[in-house]
């Protein structure tokens, strides 16, 4: 059985740019407990039900979607396209790889 | 002792500069939020210590910070400005429908009498209040949904820039958009109707219509509510009842474009601009950097300079950026795009920089302290 089904809860390493750690007043990674699907919308629901002060910083308040100058990495692959409810590498849904959030490179 | 608290605006995060009343000596604080644009920072005239912030980047969207203590500490308040129902579409530049889409908040409008309540200006361009001191926001919808098919965003995008909330008649509130116009509310932000009447924009299709001109900013003394100053893209104008009418008071400026007007804190009659050489070249004319007074309600202009570079200068002067403290002569502050803060304490007959290089200066707001 896949980490991370069922009711069970998996613990994902979650790693923010610098603005957002301030924002959300951490340091180094946030370590989250998922419930269910370990998906890009678990992730980051869990990770604004933690820290509500990142809502609307990295997706949009209504639409949930991406902000267009963010990007999530994880295992060396960009998931910045990926559908928000397909589940997670299966190094992140264990915890071995974080899912990261990173600002695009823009600005010249 | 009295003193005053600059508030600065940047590109790269808020500057807050003191001094004591004989505004000589400067500290700078910041910067706060650093390497993010605050469009505003703006204190409570009910609670000086009370300040908000509209903090923002395009990778991370839009925070509000607010202090209790002067600046000295923030917590984030609520970011959700969310529009009412569906939004429906603005006017883009190709006259094709464009879907609202919010994108920051530019300027900050405290209450008078209420420290917990505050307006904010949007892009795109809607009013928001807030009753609980930012916590949460809820739009005045009656100004989009009755007016916003046929606006369309300037050049530095659809923004609801200005705020006016008149002194006496608390149900009265001005507004003004980038490129739409002056709006006007009797009813505490229920209803609108525009407020351009005698606004004349030659580059536009229509150029006396009811809606469309690009207005850069308003100014009103509050003694004097029902008069108003605005420095529009072409022209400053004048309106003496309460933005109904308006009429040209450019006089003798040596130009007709700029961005930022204020009024002297205690002569109602005396305006203060800042001309920029033209809307296709936003710097002073001739590299020369000069405030402009009026002591006559406009018409007529006189160049205050003493202590402002007077060559090689081709900075500008953003809408926000000029304030003026309430003491007594008069102290006038304004930022530039190239990172100076400018004060004169004497009604601007000379200036001195305050500070030279911060990021480039978006907002000035002057707190004048008990």
């Amino acid at each position: 059985m896949s980490a991370g089904t069922k009711a069970e809860a998996t613990r994902v390493r979650v790693v923010l740019p610098g603005h957002l750690r301030v924002v959300a007043r951490i340091e180094g990674e946030v370590v989250l407990e998922v419930r269910g699907a370990c998906t890009q919308r678990s992730v980051l629901d869990a990770l604004e039900s933690l820290h509500p002060d990142l809502a609307g910083t990295i997706r949009d308040r209504t639409t949930e979607r991406r902000r267009a100058f963010v990007r999530f990495f994880a295992c060396g692959e960009d998931l910045s396209h990926d559908d928000p409810d397909a589940e997670l590498p299966d190094a992140v849904r264990r915890g071995r790889e974080p899912f990261v959030v990173l600002g695009a490179m823009a600005g010249g | 002792m009295s003193g005053i608290r600059v508030l600065v605006g940047t590109r790269k995060g808020a500057f807050i500069l003191t001094s004591d009343g004989s505004r000589r000596d400067w500290s700078v604080s910041g910067p706060h939020f650093g390497g993010w644009e605050i469009y505003h920072v703006a204190g409570s005239p009910a609670d000086p210590d009370r300040l908000f912030a509209s903090q923002s980047t395009g990778w991370f969207g839009q925070l509000v910070q607010r202090s209790d203590d002067g600046g000295a500490s923030w917590r984030q308040v609520s970011n959700d400005f969310s529009y009412v129902g569906d939004p429906g579409s603005h006017q883009w530049f190709d006259g094709t429908p464009k879907p609202f889409e919010f994108k920051r908040i530019w300027h900050l409008e405290p209450s008078r009498f209420d420290p917990d309540v505050v307006y904010a200006g949007a892009e795109d361009a809607a009013l928001f209040r807030s009753g609980d001191g930012g916590a949460s926001w809820q739009e005045l919808d009656g100004l989009r949904e009755q007016h916003s098919a046929a606006w369309q965003p300037g050049a530095g995008g659809m923004c609801l820039h200005s705020i006016l909330l008149d002194p006496e008649e608390a149900g009265r509130i001005l507004v003004a958009i980038s490129a739409a116009g002056v709006f006007r509310s009797d009813d505490a932000g229920a209803t609108w109707r525009p407020a351009n009447k005698g606004l004349h924009s030659g580059q536009i299709p229509e150029p006396e219509a009811p809606v469309g001109h690009c207005v850069h900013h308003l100014a009103m003394h509050p003694s004097r509510p029902d008069t108003i100053f605005m420095q529009k893209h072409w022209d400053v104008m004048r309106s003496d009842d309460g933005g109904e009418s308006w009429r040209e008071v450019s006089g003798d400026l040596p130009t007709d474009f700029g961005f930022a007007i204020d009024v002297h804190a205690h002569e109602p009659e005396t305006v203060y601009v800042v001309p920029i050489t033209s809307d296709e070249q936003h710097y002073p004319l001739d590299g020369r950097l000069q405030v402009f007074r009026s002591r006559t309600g406009g018409e007529e202009w006189e160049p205050l300079g003493k202590g402002l570079p007077e060559r090689d200068c081709y900075v500008d002067v953003l809408r926000d950026a000029m304030d003026v403290d309430s003491l007594d002569p008069c102290g006038i502050y304004f930022g530039t795009t190239g990172g100076q803060v400018y004060g004169s304490a004497d009604e601007g007959d000379s200036w001195t920089p305050i500070v030279r290089d911060l990021p480039s200066v978006l907002s000035v707001e002057v707190q004048t302290l008990p």
